[in-house]
């Protein structure tokens, strides 16, 4: 029951969502990076909400807490909350147009961001830099893309 | 679509079950300090992720290097020897001033200043936030690397490191919000300390009174006071003070000479007192290991 086909495709995708979290980049180009991590989990808890759900998110999270060195469970929980509304919506959120995902999935991030820097703020006295939020409207305009190609992929190897 | 009625636990319940699960975890490793075998554990677990992350630049290097014609070699050959003999030149004069220093320094009863060992380092991956400006290196306990030991590259500080696993490090740099450093100014001798700001090209002085002799352009050096870093090294310049009487102390910020946000190889350096050893991979890096600090 637990190995289904279509798990390494998946598990692929996570890995490159990862890579693309901390491969290094040009600095002018380091504060536009797209949240990766996140629309492939977005993607992934709408397109199959029966198969990724919370148990995925929260190792995911876990695994980019220690790439991104931080505390043990902020981007975990920040990345759950984030995940609420997309397995709580996914049928509607399938039926929308690419633009209006688009937005959602700026706010989405604007709210794993926020409670990112809350949490930190809280455990370690970090400061807001406006920088910080650039990556919501990068990811947004990112998100088309990385719905077409995962859906190619989807198809392609018939994961669901 | 498989099930249009949802089996198991509700999607709250899961949702609050995976919560709390990360929020203990976030609970014993802030406040308990209990996650770090954990923590060293996964990192080794997941250091084939951060392989990847710098394979397409090895990729690139590679081509370029493949690319790269007889004339240019020849060129960038000469240069090199140009700036070799140079470095040569100034070495020589170096060790003779040591040596001075040495005998200076026991005439007036101060400890003699002992040689520190280095190592060179790559850049395997960063850390994007701007919370955390952290770097990761290639070099872990298997080479003697330690938690709280020293980095630097070529023109100056880098950071600490912060965490080891088996073959991997993680480097706080200077720039991060949590990191502080003592430093000294190099004109006046006039002590600092350096805060990071999250911005990779900035450090703010903290502290400083409003009649404090420190001028745009001076350069920074540590102080060796933290215990951490050693004394002297290069680490930061100013670059602007804003001496408004409303503000209780005087703005500065300096700009770090360690390019934070392009570093490919770092060195390790492993004061004179540590008791850690380094330990090296191959032979030729050996060749630094008798230079004196």
């Amino acid at each position: 029951m637990w190995i289904k086909a279509g798990l390494l495709p998946l598990f692929i995708t996570y890995i490159i969502g990862l890579v693309l979290m901390v491969m290094p980049m040009p600095l002018f180009l380091e504060a536009w990076r797209p949240d990766w991590l996140s629309l492939v989990i977005i993607y992934w808890l709408m397109a199959l909400p029966h198969r990724v759900g919370m148990g995925t998110v929260l190792i995911l999270g876990l695994m980019t807490d220690i790439l991104m060195g931080s505390i043990f469970g902020i981007y975990a929980s920040a990345l759950l909350v984030m995940a609420y509304a997309p397995i709580r919506h996914f049928q509607r959120f399938r039926n929308y147009s690419l633009t209006q995902q688009a937005l959602v999935v700026a706010v989405l991030i604007l709210v794993k961001r926020v409670l990112v820097y809350q949490l930190e703020h809280w455990l370690n006295d970090a400061v807001f830099h406006v920088s910080y939020l650039y990556p919501v409207i990068s990811s947004a305009i990112a998100w088309p893309w990385v719905y077409l190609i995962l859906r190619k992929y989807r198809r392609h190897y018939g994961i669901q | 679509m498989k099930s249009l009625f949802e089996r198991g636990p509700t999607l709250l319940t899961r949702l609050v079950l995976a919560l709390s699960c990360a929020l203990t975890l976030m609970f014993l490793d802030h406040r308990l300090n209990t996650m770090q075998p954990v923590r060293s554990f996964m990192s080794t677990l997941i250091a084939p992720v951060q392989y990847l992350a710098v394979l397409p630049e090895q990729v690139m290097d590679r081509i370029v290097y493949l690319a790269t014609t007889r004339t240019m070699l020849r060129n960038e050959n000469k240069l090199l020897k140009q700036e070799l003999e140079e470095l040569q030149m100034a070495v020589q004069r170096l060790n003779f001033l040591e040596n001075e220093n040495d005998r200076l320094r026991q005439l007036l009863g101060s400890d003699v200043r002992e040689a520190s060992r280095r190592m060179a380092a790559e850049v395997v991956a960063v850390a994007t936030d701007p919370f955390s400006h952290q770097l990761v290196i290639n070099k872990g306990l298997a080479n003697g690397v330690y938690e709280g030991q020293p980095v630097l590259d070529n023109r100056g500080v880098v950071g600490q490191v912060m965490s080891v696993g088996r073959g991997t490090a993680r480097v706080l740099l200077i720039a991060d919000q949590s990191h502080a450093i003592s430093l000294r100014a190099e004109r006046n001798d006039i002590r600092v300390l350096a805060k990071g700001t999250g911005d990779l090209q900035q450090l703010e002085l903290q502290f400083i009174p409003h009649s404090t002799d420190l001028e745009v352009g001076d350069k920074l050096v540590s102080s060796g006071l933290g215990g951490i870093y050693p004394e002297g090294y290069p680490v930061a310049e100013i670059i602007s003070i804003d001496r408004n009487e409303r503000l209780q102390y005087a703005r500065v910020l300096a700009r770090p000479y360690a390019q934070l946000d392009r570093v490919r190889t770092l060195l390790l350096l492993w004061p004179a007192d540590a008791t850690e050893q380094p330990v090296y991979d191959t032979e030729e890096e050996t060749a630094g290991n008798d230079h004196v600090d």
